[in-house]
């Protein structure tokens, strides 16, 4: 196998609390991300998903280096870019760029789309002023708009368009690595479906990886190939699409995968339901952190810490019952295909969208 | 459906004040919920469903004015009820819960206070007892140790925490309706599950109906006995909710179908829908759909199309229908 796009290795994230404004007292530690390890190879697509607070923005911020790593690694192209002083991280931000989740607050109101454009390339010193807007022009038909739209401001635009120019920007300087954070949640069904459909095309066209981080698992299951579950700070799983989507062996990919609703009314979801909130990641429990949510926990699990291990080739647990935990049938997970009547009308406009197109 | 209604929503009309003139938000919209039940409102951003939900609870902020219809409760209508007379029903007999308990709740009172000064409000209790129904209120709701949780402030709770407060303050006055908007799409999935499952507990319990407003299509399947799907300040498919899963006629639902990702399916690609929704103030002349429907002609761009049965109970406002017999 040849080594992978990014590699990421026990990298943690502590965040100090203090007290006090003159003398400040350090009170306790957010270990926000604690011993992340994980894999991206070229032209793929990774998942981090998990709940709030689970600490997979604070990753993609740390594989951005907009946070500076407590521990770890973060292997790029061979290279650790995890220590690099800021000064030298010039070529590296060239080559890994941000899609944010709320195109309002990531583009400046005051710059036309153009300059919001050109700008990236500027500051790479890329081209010159002529080759540049042709440059403009060429993303803003890649991302489906038009020329025109260079002359607008941001306001101008709606939700979905907005997130067409941030993804336009990010392109702007050639990227080999697309850290989308929540890039659809902040969108209509309707308008996310596009942008899904666009980042997909995109990384076909240009060969992009993404590490892609989400909340929303269906969305995750259409745009991924490989998918890592996070609680409080660690990944807990990780597997190819397939394997985690059919047979889940973490109990928290299960209660997450099965507290999804599912768009059919025939379908109640599973009623064993994940009781509790999320443990405060200053204080997280011992042993498993899963352990007091989880219906299985044994005393093993609330001393010991559970260490990735493969089972499957490919498929990593972190769960010290993972062999005997049988896997439940998962309503959200087995297949529901639409009826009879929607199946056909779906056709219909599929055919009718094809015609349209061609 | 033999039932009498609780609330009928009579073809009501809602519009604000722009420099543009007079623009519609909600244009025309009828709908009913029997005691009970669930009614599902569902929509994208702008297609007038929290305007809806407003306008029943005469709540519609300035420049925004019902224009006409009626909102029929228990069969008065509340459009014509004195400003009084409607406070009381106003979280009494009709309870809200909104998006985001963070910011419907007062940051600087505790939990137990706001509970009770809305049990005083609407029922002849004592401050003392107001306390008693806030712990009861609290404990209904799933909510552990709530003798002790009456005495802390929202900061201090978790966002499913809060949520719950809010759903509690709405139950302490023993509504005879839930209007919950968007009430579970700020909680991550797995709180979400747990309030659904609280809501659902709590309505087989009290025999209150609840109108459910949101985006999310496995929301609405989970939870609702009756689906509206609203675009562009009307309704464009109303029925039964296996009726309007099992038998979408619409285009639009059936783009928004075609929109969200299966998580059985691994096609490679979304049936998005194209385009964006129209600003109430540049709405297209025909149906409201048209500039974005694979099936739209000459007709659809012209005439507005009616609701029209499509089904027992099931009625779809498109000329189209049904699109399967339209030649490709």
């Amino acid at each position: 196998m040849t080594e992978p796009l990014l590699s990421v290795r026990d990298l943690t994230k502590h965040f100090p609390v203090e007290r006090g404004v003159v003398f400040t007292k350090r009170v306790g530690t957010v270990r926000a991300v604690d011993g992340v390890s994980f894999d991206l190879a070229e032209g793929e697509t990774l998942s981090l998903v998990g709940e709030s607070g689970c600490g997979k923005s604070t990753t993609a911020r740390l594989v951005l280096r907009l946070l500076d790593p407590t521990s770890g690694t973060i292997r790029f192209a061979g290279e650790d870019i995890a220590k690099r002083a800021p000064s030298t991280l010039k070529p590296i931000r060239r080559q890994i760029q941000p899609v944010f989740q709320d195109p309002y607050a990531s583009l400046n109101p005051r710059m036309t789309v153009g300059r919001i454009l050109e700008e990236p390339m500027e500051v790479h010193e890329i081209g010159d002023a002529t080759s540049r807007r042709a440059r403009v022009h060429e993303l803003l038909r890649l991302v489906g708009l038009a020329p025109y739209h260079a002359e607008r401001f941001p306001h101008e635009f709606s939700g979905g368009q907005r997130q067409r120019v941030g993804i336009a920007r990010a392109l702007a300087v050639s990227p080999k690595l697309m850290v989308l954070d929540e890039p659809v949640s902040a969108l209509d069904v309707s308008i996310q479906a596009q942008v899904v459909n666009l980042l997909k095309d995109l990384q076909q066209r240009l060969g992009l990886s993404y590490l892609f981080i989400a909340h929303d698992l269906a969305v995750v299951r259409h745009v991924s190939d490989r998918i890592a579950v996070m609680y409080l700070g660690e990944i807990v799983e990780t597997a190819g699409k397939r394997d985690l989507y059919r047979a889940p062996r973490h109990p928290y990919s299960q209660a997450l995968l099965g507290a999804i609703p599912v768009p059919d009314p025939a379908r109640k979801r599973s009623q064993a339901i994940l009781a509790g909130d999320v443990p405060s990641p200053m204080n997280p429990p011992p042993g498993c952190r899963f352990h007091t949510r989880c219906p299985h926990a044994a005393a093993r699990c609330r001393e010991e810490r559970p260490e990735l291990r493969e089972l499957a080739p490919g498929h990593r647990v972190a769960c010290h019952l993972a062999e005997s935990i049988p896997t439940p049938l998962i309503p959200s997970l087995a297949p529901h295909p639409p009826s009879a009547a929607v199946a056909k009308r779906l056709a219909a406009y599929a055919a009718r969208r094809a015609q349209a197109a061609a | 459906m033999s039932e009498a209604p609780l609330l009928d929503i009579r073809d009501i009309r809602t519009v604000f004040r722009t420099s543009a003139g007079e623009v519609p938000a909600v244009d025309g919209v009828s709908l009913s919920v029997a005691p009970g039940r669930t009614l599902g409102i569902v929509g994208e951003s702008g297609c007038g469903k929290s305007v809806l939900s407003l306008s029943v609870m005469r709540l519609v902020p300035r420049p925004g004015r019902i224009a006409s219809g009626q909102v029929l409760f228990q069969g008065r209508d509340l459009l014509a009820l004195p400003e009084g007379e409607m406070r009381s029903v106003r979280g009494g007999a009709i309870g809200m819960i909104f998006q985001e308990p963070m910011t419907s709740l007062n940051p600087v009172h505790p939990v137990g206070w706001q509970i009770e000064e809305a049990v005083l409000a609407h029922r002849d209790v004592s401050r003392a007892d107001a306390r008693g129904i806030a712990i009861e209120a609290l404990r209904r709701v799933r909510i552990p140790a709530p003798e002790r949780r009456v005495e802390e402030y929202p900061h201090q709770l978790s966002g499913g925490m809060r949520q719950r407060v809010m759903i509690a303050m709405a139950l302490a006055c023993q509504p005879k309706l839930l209007i919950a908007d968007e009430p579970t799409t700020a909680l991550d999935v797995t709180i979400q599950a747990q309030i659904l499952d609280l809501l659902r507990a709590l309505q087989a319990e009290t025999g209150m109906a609840i109108v459910l407003i949101t985006h999310d299509l496995g929301v609405v399947a989970e939870m609702a006995d009756e689906v509206a799907v609203m675009y562009a300040g009307k309704v464009v498919e109303r029925g039964p909710a296996a009726a309007v899963f099992g038998d979408a006629q619409h285009p639009y639902t059936l783009g928004l179908f075609g929109s969200i990702p299966r998580l059985d399916d691994e096609s490679d690609r979304l049936l998005a829908i194209e385009g964006t929704v129209p600003p109430p103030f540049n709405l297209p002349a025909g149906c409201r759909f048209n500039p974005r429907c694979a099936f739209a002609d000459a007709r659809c761009r012209e005439t507005l199309p009616p609701l029209a049965p499509v089904g027992p109970n099931h009625i779809a406002a498109c000329l189209r229908a049904p699109v399967e017999a339209i030649a490709a």
